[in-house]
């Protein structure tokens, strides 16, 4: 009869739990079937491959999509080095002690500042103080500086994952800690951190706020041909045509072509990932 | 011939004395094993003959170790320099994830030898010398890690090997393996010993019987004994070496 009690409340216990993971996995389907539900008919080649047309009530989102990936690229080109080097130093040169503590802190409490704050931020540093100007070069500096917290997250944590037996090896050998990192431990991590560096792409293809101030421009009808040139980005594409514009009923469904453009890149970046990832640990194995 | 010789070493992990007044002399080209129960500073005192110990933060040494006369812990000394001459095989074979072949080779590339003749020489006179050649001569480009662990282990020996050194340190070599793998290092210890100084440290205290000239039990911190092995394992002069190797604590 107890026994019977527990193996009922167990079951209440674990049905509450499966319901709630599940309904998480629903929800992202609800949203994915949504916006393909109401973007997929927008989608053809000349919306992915044209500009803009008729105060942004027709056309396509090809510019937007150029610009997105200039800012990835860019973001990505900054926060690379600076991520990684700061993950190097910290888990294998920095003494234990209260610098790391410091640099720990401020990089996790960077990660926490609002986006919009990144924006602000790069305004005064990049476009007004370093006199970049609105472009493609602040935007990507400013992106970068958001997602560099998370690359020396991944860094750290790839680096912490590797034994420290195969540190001595090397070290044992006379190889030097600078030889040690280089021939052993990085081509070891690299895989974690090629990962870490693309999920923070994802992330970054999808930012607004940071890029409203610093980069991102309302219409261009062309593309940019220089990094201190603007750049138009779906994210902000996407804010602008479902908030502003003359003529919501024609807009309405061209913003939802673009939300799932959006998605549909963060996806594949996410694939390409975990692609890399598997192509890099077999790499390894075998090199 | 002293090959080393170290004078009242002591050592502190933080607070912790973990050597005490250690004085020890190794004749060149003689097996020495360190023997004693866990946590008796045995390893210690194996890593600060290659300063492995140097890796770890917070932790202080006084008294000499020399090695051919010279003081290691002398300023002047390029560590890097002296971990090339003192060579160390670890307890967990630590194969680098690399092939076979670039693994042998690593110590030379690190050390600066652009040479890839003299490389691929070194290569397979030093996987000869661990007798693994025969093995793996044909998959020199495979992955180390298909190896098994005890040619794994074998690798690693040949690995530091490569570098020509004239000592080499083996911390446990042969205790993550089974008793073939185990017999084949032992077997292969004895043939080293013709042109190494070789340092073990041991558990087993049949392997330090079987392999070593002179051995040192170590207990809490101090080397208690220290003598021919044979000696040593039949008529110790202390109590406790005594006991430990009859077998009635560690």
């Amino acid at each position: 009869m107890i026994n019977n009690r527990k193996h009922f409340s167990q079951s209440i216990a674990f049905g509450t739990f499966r319901f709630l993971s599940l309904m998480v996995a629903g929800i992202l389907f609800a949203i994915l079937g949504f916006i393909i539900y109401k973007g997929i008919g927008v989608i053809n080649w000349e919306f992915l491959t044209t500009a803009p047309t008729d105060g942004m009530t027709a056309g396509g989102i090809w510019p937007a999509i150029v610009g997105t990936f200039y800012l990835m690229v860019g973001s990505a080109l900054f926060a690379f080095p600076v991520g990684v080097m700061s993950g190097i130093y910290m888990n294998e040169y920095a003494p234990r002690g209260w610098v790391v503590r410091f640099i720990r802190v401020m990089t996790n409490n960077l990660s926490g500042i609002p986006s919009i704050v990144f924006g602000l931020f790069g305004m005064a540093l990049f476009v007004n103080y370093l006199g970049f100007g609105d472009s493609i070069l602040a935007g990507s500096l400013t992106l970068g500086l958001l997602c560099v917290p998370l690359v020396i997250r991944t860094t750290e944590e790839a680096l912490k994952a590797i034994p420290d037996n195969l540190r001595e090896g090397s070290r044992a050998l006379g190889a030097t800690k600078l030889q040690t990192i280089w021939h052993v431990i990085l081509p070891m991590a690299m895989p974690n951190v090629i990962t870490g560096l693309i999920l923070a792409m994802g992330r970054v293809s999808g930012e607004t706020a940071p890029i409203l101030f610093t980069c991102a421009a309302y219409f261009l009808p062309k593309l940019p041909n220089s990094v201190f040139d603007q750049c138009m980005a779906l994210p902000y594409h996407l804010y602008v045509i479902s908030t502003s514009g003359t003529n919501m009923d024609a807009q309405l469904p061209l913003a939802y072509g673009t939300a799932l453009v959006l998605i549909v890149i963060i996806l594949f970046v996410n694939l390409l990932a975990n692609a890399l990832r598997k192509y890099f640990e077999k790499k390894v194995k075998t090199n | 011939m002293n090959k080393i010789e170290t004078n009242n070493v002591n050592f502190w992990y933080g607070d912790f004395h973990a050597l005490k007044d250690i004085s020890l002399d190794i004749e060149e080209k003689s097996v020495v094993a360190f023997i004693g129960p866990s946590g008796c500073g045995k390893s210690t005192f194996l890593r600060l003959l290659n300063r492995m110990n140097d890796l770890i933060p917070n932790t202080r040494l006084t008294g000499d170790i020399l090695i051919d006369g010279q003081d290691i812990y002398d300023k002047d000394i390029m560590v890097d320099e002296l971990r090339k001459n003192v060579g160390m095989v670890f307890q967990r074979p630590n194969p680098f994830p690399k092939s076979i072949f670039e693994n042998v080779a690593y110590g030379l590339r690190v050390n600066g030898v652009k040479d890839s003749d003299y490389i691929r020489h070194r290569v397979e006179e030093s996987l000869k010398g661990a007798a693994l050649w025969d093995e793996v001569k044909d998959k020199l480009k495979v992955s180390a890690y298909a190896l098994s662990g005890g040619q794994q282990q074998r690798l690693c020996i040949a690995r530091a090997m490569a570098v020509s050194p004239s000592v080499l340190l083996m911390d446990e070599p042969a205790s993550a393996l089974d008793p073939i793998s185990t017999a084949k290092v032992e077997e292969l210890i004895h043939e080293l010993k013709k042109n190494y100084t070789i340092v073990i440290v041991t558990h087993n205290m049949q392997q330090a019987a079987r392999i070593s000239d002179k051995t040192a039990f170590f207990y809490l911190g101090t080397m208690v004994e220290f003598g021919e092995t044979k000696r040593i394992f039949t008529n110790p002069d202390k109590i406790e070496t005594q006991n430990y190797i009859t077998g009635r604590f560690g």
